[in-house]
């Protein structure tokens, strides 16, 4: 009960935080929404090829976006040294790692209610039947991206160049998350057999728990020295 | 309270900490003196338990800080030149969210009291950021203090601050003091040192070169051993 109000505590924290100074949802926002409307302008709303293309442009949206997101929240928990605050507080490290991961889910989630119903929009995407799994195709990928996330921006955080170095540590070892969101979105917006489908979300299954167990094993020897 | 047993700490090749060991027992007000890159934050953030030593054995208050870390960080309240306070939660936001973490009972209570003993309480709901850095050293003093630690490992503390900061600062220490708790300061402060601790440990290139009770040395023999005799 104790990790639980602890868990509890620091996301409150980070919510409370992230209302007042906006800066984190605001720039994924703004990114996201950048990257919707300028492909946008490239295709033919309707048109077959938004359909095909429109998974990727979803998912480029939500990665980019939430790479910022998790780059800023953990150079915020460096300044002042917010972090060694919370490590001298008598709380498990993995409790801290569920906290942080909540918090970016919650965060990458705001992204994707907001950037999704604008694509939906501009896009002229149907989703009709289908938005249940889709948003269960978004979910899993946002629980595996945030994951694996938190542990690489915690990484990062302690280096000079953590900007730079988040995504080139993050983006190669979430290549299989990326590819089998992106490939279960595509194959339900083309209304594909769900044997199908469900092949693609097995494996972000798969991926989700195995980068999930591996980083909560992790995250105590990440933020020692 | 404290016992440190022939501790070593490196990182690559530079060895912040050599064979350390010294023991503090309840009550004793120990400083711990040394000029900068001596070890004095390193050996600081091991009894913290935010580093671990690369040799040797600590124990704070009966718990081994390797085994039980958790325990021996509801033992010690940590206070360092930075301040650990989040400018964008008030005063009473940063204490509340400590407290929880500590899971301190009656936490409004001693938030109250807390607030009033470091003359802070006008200023509760004010934001951290709009204070100036002696209110922060204070606050901090009162987060460090806020889960009623029986040790309190302080890295210098009074950097940046002014006198009448100083001062209170001081005051507040000296009745944690009185209470019969145990206080691990470091400082650059040899005054400060002499005038207001127990005990002096002074640390040179990660060694302890002096282990005594304050009574029985002096600021010019301090100096002394401070100075760099390769100069």
């Amino acid at each position: 009960m104790t990790g639980l109000k602890q868990i509890l505590t620091i996301i409150q924290k980070d919510l409370i935080l992230e209302m007042r100074s906006k800066e984190i949802i605001v720039s994924m926002l703004v990114f996201s929404l950048i990257v919707v409307a300028v492909f946008n302008f490239i295709f033919d709303p309707g048109s077959e090829q938004i359909r095909t293309t429109a998974p990727g442009i979803l998912w480029i949206a939500i990665i980019f976006a939430s790479n910022l997101g998790l780059s800023r929240s953990f150079a915020r928990e460096h300044e002042n040294a917010h972090m060694q605050g919370i490590l001298l507080c008598p709380v498990d490290r993995s409790l801290l790692y569920i906290a942080k991961v909540i918090g970016n889910i919650i965060f990458i989630t705001i992204v994707e209610i907001i950037s999704l119903p604008v694509m939906v929009v501009l896009f002229d995407l149907d989703l009709h039947g289908v938005l249940p799994l889709l948003l269960l195709v978004l979910f899993l990928g946002t629980l595996g991206f945030a994951g694996v996330g938190t542990l690489f921006s915690t990484i990062s955080a302690n280096t000079k160049s953590r900007e730079v170095m988040l995504p080139i540590l993050l983006f190669p070892v979430t290549i299989p998350i990326i590819l089998a969101a992106s490939k279960s979105t595509s194959y339900l917006l083309a209304g594909r057999d769900i044997t199908q489908i469900w092949s693609w979300m097995r494996i972000l299954i798969i991926f989700d728990v195995i980068f999930l167990v591996v980083c909560f094993l992790l995250y105590e020897y990440v933020l020692e020295e | 309270m404290i016992k440190v047993r022939n501790i070593s700490k490196s990182f690559a090749s530079n060895q912040a900490l050599q064979d350390v060991t010294f023991q503090i027992q309840k009550g004793q007000f120990v400083t711990l003196l040394g000029a900068n890159g001596a070890g004095k934050t390193t050996l600081t953030r091991i009894l913290a338990t935010l580093t671990r030593p690369t040799k040797g054995t600590v124990q704070i208050a009966g718990y081994a800080i390797d085994k039980d870390p958790i325990a021996v960080r509801r033992q010690i309240g940590v206070m360092s030149h930075f301040s650990f306070l989040y400018g964008d939660l008030s005063a009473e936001e940063n204490l509340h969210f400590y407290g929880k973490m500590y899971g301190v009972q009656n936490l409004q209570n001693r938030i109250d009291e807390l607030l009033h003993q470091v003359n802070l309480h006008t200023r509760r709901y004010d934001l951290v950021r709009t204070f100036s850095r002696g209110m922060q050293q204070r606050l901090s003093l009162a987060r460090a203090i806020l889960h009623h630690p029986d040790i309190l490992l302080l890295d210098e503390p009074f950097a940046g601050l002014d006198v009448n900061a100083h001062k209170m600062l001081n005051d507040l220490l000296h009745n944690f003091i009185a209470h019969d708790s145990t206080v691990l300061l470091t400082t650059h402060d040899i005054d400060y040192a002499v005038n207001n601790s127990h005990r002096l440990i002074i640390i040179k290139d990660g060694r302890v070169i002096a282990d005594d009770p304050t009574a029985s040395i002096t600021t010019d023999h301090i100096k002394n051993l401070l100075a760099d005799k390769s100069k």
